[in-house]
């Protein structure tokens, strides 16, 4: 909780959100332009040190980019949640803090299309380089079920 | 942004490597690289100045797909993400669905998923030490000996749950079906015969002269570049860096058993090496415990059987034979099936280390260094 | 009579498809040699792929029993073992591969990835089926089969090339009809 407050205190503005899910799971959302300072901040004096993964969600009105960072010291883990327009799905990156984001965040570029500006070598890395599309985004369809058309697999359950 | 792909792909795609060097593809298909993984590699001579990772050739949307499926039905999904280790896929699963429910999981079920898992981390760190030797040119050798073990522990498997390497054992509130009777003794009996030939394997490998002279002093890790670049499980504590998603972020009663996490000294291939036979002593010590102590009563909480979580996210760490295996679950409260999965899996990570691990080596040191870092396929490309 | 062996020879040179198809794949012996030892190219690509190098351990032994060596690239290989799914990124590849293996060649579609496309049947990645691209002698179902599945799987693929069932002998049979 000490995280958090401190946390609210030095980035007021930036902070849209704080929430304590549960022991060791602390949740905050921060507005995208202030994203870089509040992980610089995050790592150097609250001891966020290990960025475990870098995901992204496609909802109905706003894509989002959670990012979990986890304590070695501390044992606790952050989720840091940013939230992009659809229009103009662009963040910083970062991987001049953590190292370890340069993957994840190549992977989130190739399954939703969000941009990270400052990457390194921003290209698709899981689908072939002339892939057309975006296929984690909810308007990619998947293939039809070629036994049941029509229905979705769990609803032939029933 | 189209365009600026593009150009990228053509500046990529036209590389004109400096004078004395080549560019070495070791291509999809090859024998030593733990399944298919294509390396572009730059050498000069014999010296590997830089190597790119080229993944992908294993993916399939699983996390696409995971939408498409009810709860249940991602359950024999997961098993096929790291095919080496499928009860901790499912075990990070349930978890994530179990967080969200919160249901209660009943004693029994704690001690046979605890069972499981640690067979499970034996089964692979015994896969993984025969998968090295066979990168490393003892050519089958090392996989006769130690598959040898593991179809002990496939056999228990099977008495247990039917399956020898996709399992979909578990289930939200504890596990599918109770052990048989006999369990206990036959899973005494093979432990029992397992612990000797790890003794075996440490005799036959780690005071051979071939291959410490290929593994001792190869792909050195630092600890700050280990935790800065998102190294997990063998990778980062044969580094030295002392942590354990089971003890730091308990997810189950493994504080009830007494045992140790397992540490390497110098962050070179012969310390992760190290670290996968002694953390298989360490397995065994936690199954011998965990059989003595194992409650009666029921074996799984009651659920319904069509799932529909409540709305909310959660982010579920397990510690998987290859390291820290997450899961971002995000439900919308009113769909059965699940909103958005996304899985962080170890090998993944440990990957991205092999630019930076691989620099000024010999061709045959990165295969060295490629085999230590453990990859499975599946979970990497998903 | 070297007038005779000499123009069987120029015969023979100028039939040089049809001396190969009568003299040596209808040939029992041949046939039987060929059986005996199909060398195997590993290619395996996912769980499957851990089946089939646990049929080449000690407890089943389903691979130098049958004759069966493991070699590494295609140009010295017979049967083309497919264990896993095959994605869009590595189906040119297979492709490849199967192109650059020599006459007679063999394949076998092990694990129900490879024959249909198995779970992933809605992937917008996944090829349904190695079939759609290289010709299959012998499906393997299973997922993953067990050893012992892949074991019958080879002994079916020696009888189909000890009776010249195989893709190959239609291929063979197909091309006389034609002429």
């Amino acid at each position: 909780m000490i995280e958090l407050e401190e946390l609210i205190e030095k980035f007021p503005d930036a902070v849209i959100d704080v929430k304590i899910q549960r022991e060791r799971r602390l949740c905050a959302a921060v507005k995208r332009e202030a994203l870089l300072e509040v992980c610089r901040y995050l790592r150097e004096h609250q001891g966020f040190d290990h960025l475990s993964s870098v995901s992204g969600v496609d909802y109905a009105d706003r894509f989002e980019v959670v990012y979990h960072l986890w304590s070695y010291s501390k044992k606790k883990l952050l989720s840091l949640r940013v939230s992009l327009p659809k229009d103009d799905p662009t963040v910083d990156s970062v991987t001049s803090i953590w190292k370890a984001a340069d993957w994840h965040e190549r992977e989130t570029y190739d399954m939703f299309g969000i941009i990270f500006e400052g990457h390194p070598n921003l290209t698709r890395i899981l689908l072939a380089e002339d892939f057309e599309g975006y296929p984690f985004r909810k308007d990619y369809k998947l293939k039809e079920n070629p036994w049941f058309p029509g229905k979705s697999p769990g609803e032939e359950q029933r | 942004m189209i365009q600026e792909d593009s150009d990228r792909k053509l500046a990529r795609n036209a590389i004109f490597p400096a004078e004395g060097r080549m560019i070495l593809n070791i291509g999809p298909q090859h024998p030593s690289t733990h399944g298919v993984l294509r390396m572009q590699v730059e050498l000069e001579g014999e010296r590997v100045i830089n190597v790119t990772p080229i993944i992908g050739y294993l993916h399939r949307g699983f996390e696409k797909i995971a939408e498409n499926r009810s709860y249940m039905q991602v359950i024999p999904l997961t098993d096929r993400l790291d095919y080496l280790s499928s009860m901790a896929n499912n075990m990070v699963y349930v978890r994530a669905v179990e967080e969200l429910l919160g249901v209660q999981i009943p004693e029994r079920a704690e001690y046979i998923r605890v069972i499981v898992l640690e067979l499970q981390r034996l089964a692979s760190h015994l896969a993984a030490v025969g998968f090295y030797g066979n990168d490393l040119g003892l050519a089958f050798t090392a996989m006769m000996y130690t598959f040898r073990e593991r179809e002990l522990i496939l056999d228990l498997f099977e008495s247990i749950c039917g399956a020898r390497l996709t399992y979909n054992y578990l289930r939200f509130g504890g596990v599918r079906e109770d052990p048989p009777g006999n369990f206990k003794e036959k899973a005494k009996e093979v432990l029992a015969q397992i612990k000797p030939k790890i003794d075996e394997y440490e005799r036959f490998l780690s005071e051979d002269e071939i291959f410490l002279m290929r593994t001792k002093g190869i792909g050195i890790l630092k600890p700050e570049d280990a935790i800065n670049m998102g190294a997990a499980g063998p990778v980062l504590r044969g580094s030295g860096v002392k942590t354990d998603t089971r003890v730091t972020d308990p997810y189950t009663i493994y504080d009830k058993f007494d045992w140790e996490v397992v540490t390497g000294k110098d962050g070179d291939c012969f310390s992760r090496y190290a670290v996968w036979i002694n953390e298989m002593r360490q397995s065994i010590r936690i199954v011998e415990q965990a059989l003595d102590a194992l409650p009666e009563g029921p074996y799984l909480a009651k659920v319904p059987r069509l799932l529909k979580p409540p709305a909310g996210e959660v982010y579920s760490r397990i510690e998987s034979p290859r390291g820290e295996l997450c899961m971002h679950l995000v439900s919308d409260g009113a769909t059965t099936n699940p909103y958005r999965l996304k899985i962080r899996s170890p090998a993944f990570c440990n990957l991205s280390l092999l630019p930076h691990l691989a620099k000024n080596v010999l061709i045959a040191d990165l295969i060295a260094i490629l085999g230590s870092l453990d990859p499975v396929f599946g979970e990497i490309d998903r | 009579m070297e007038k005779r062996g000499a123009g069987m020879a120029v015969v023979a040179f100028l039939n040089r498809e049809k001396f190969v198809r009568e003299f040596v794949d209808k040939n029992p012996i041949i046939r039987w040699s060929r059986a005996k030892s199909p060398w195997m190219f590993t290619f395996g690509l996912a769980c499957c792929a851990i089946e089939m190098a646990t049929a080449g351990t000690c407890r089943f032994d389903g691979m130098e029993r049958f004759g069966m060596l493991a070699r590494a690239t295609p140009r010295q290989s017979d049967v083309m073992i497919v264990a896993g799914w095959v994605t869009k990124k590595m189906a040119s590849r297979i492709k490849r591969l199967y192109e650059q293996m020599p006459e007679p060649k063999y394949v076998i579609a092990m694990g129900e990835c490879a024959i249909c496309g198995g779970p992933w049947y809605d992937s917008y990645y996944v090829v349904d089926g190695v079939d759609k691209i290289i010709p299959v002698d012998i499906y393997i179902p299973g997922c993953p089969p067990r050893p012992e599945a892949l074991i019958d799987g080879i002994v079916k693929l020696r009888k189909k090339i000890r009776a010249g069932e195989t893709n190959y002998d239609r291929g063979i049979r197909y091309a006389e009809e034609k002429g």
